[in-house]
């Protein structure tokens, strides 16, 4: 209704989370860009799609979406495509309380970590880094891919995951949890003993 | 008093808004005393760093890739 109307400028300003997100899927900053280009200039072109309901990011990730698939059924790729878009499937929702007692009190819980800035410079570390955020249920995967990886805002990964706000509370906690006790167990206490939920 | 499981999951949720007064100084309090929880924020924090850093490092090697 009001001032919506969309310049190249509004739109590059979209650009780097646009390409964070292409890039992510599809993992190669060429089809991403053109991905990218391409959901831009549809963007440009649909005068009437963006009526300032949803925000202008999440529609344009709307958009993106379809460019990106559009690249995986042109490339007959789908078998490789990355766990992220995976979105149906149960997220074994019953899980958290593995990490407490009914009490309420840390069941086993967050050890100190030796030197974790240390751990950033180490390539190993980045490898298990890497394995512990795949191995993350695909919803809750997508959901700390949209936040952290993408840059979202809370509320737009609502929009976009179709989360409610409960739920998103819900699911990032728990995927934080998941990646703590991970690289807990896979890099900084990577003794034998002690682990409890491997 | 609350429990470690409400208070890291406002540990959690102050990644992603502000929280209350209220809630930040609960937080706060329990923190100060339990070191569990006190890992829990210092490794949440972390993992937001090592996210962001894990994007831009594929950033970069993709970049480089082609």
């Amino acid at each position: 209704m009001t001032d919506t109307l969309l310049t190249e400028q509004t739109l590059s300003a979209q650009r780097p989370v646009l390409f964070r997100y292409a890039l992510l899927q599809l993992r190669d900053s060429e089809l991403a860009d053109d991905a990218v280009q391409e959901a831009l200039l549809a963007a440009l072109q649909s005068a009437t799609g963006f009526e300032g309901k949803a925000s202008l990011r999440t529609w344009l990730i709307g958009i993106l979406k379809h460019k990106i698939a559009d690249h995986w059924r042109r490339s007959a790729r789908e078998a490789v495509a990355p766990a992220f878009d995976r979105t149906d499937g149960d997220d074994g929702e019953a899980e958290e309380d593995d990490y407490f007692m009914s009490s309420g009190h840390w069941n086993g819980g967050p050890k100190a970590w030796a030197d974790p800035e240390a751990a950033l410079k180490q390539q190993e570390f980045w490898t298990i880094y890497e394995s512990c955020q795949n191995n993350l249920p695909p919803k809750m995967a997508n959901v700390f891919m949209l936040r952290e990886l993408v840059g979202l805002e809370a509320d737009e990964v609502c929009r976009e995951a179709g989360l409610s706000e409960a739920n998103y509370w819900v699911t990032m906690h728990r995927a934080r949890l998941r990646l703590r006790e991970c690289l807990e167990i896979r890099w900084f206490n990577n003794t034998k003993q002690e682990q409890r939920h491997a | 008093m609350r429990s470690c499981r409400d208070i890291s999951a406002l540990v959690s949720q102050g990644l992603d808004k502000k929280l209350s007064l209220r809630e930040r100084f609960s937080v706060w309090l329990h923190v100060m005393m339990c070191t569990r929880c006190r890992n829990f924020q210092t490794q949440s924090r972390f993992i937001r760093k090592a996210a962001r850093r894990y994007t831009d490092d594929l950033q970069n090697r993709l970049n480089n890739k082609s």
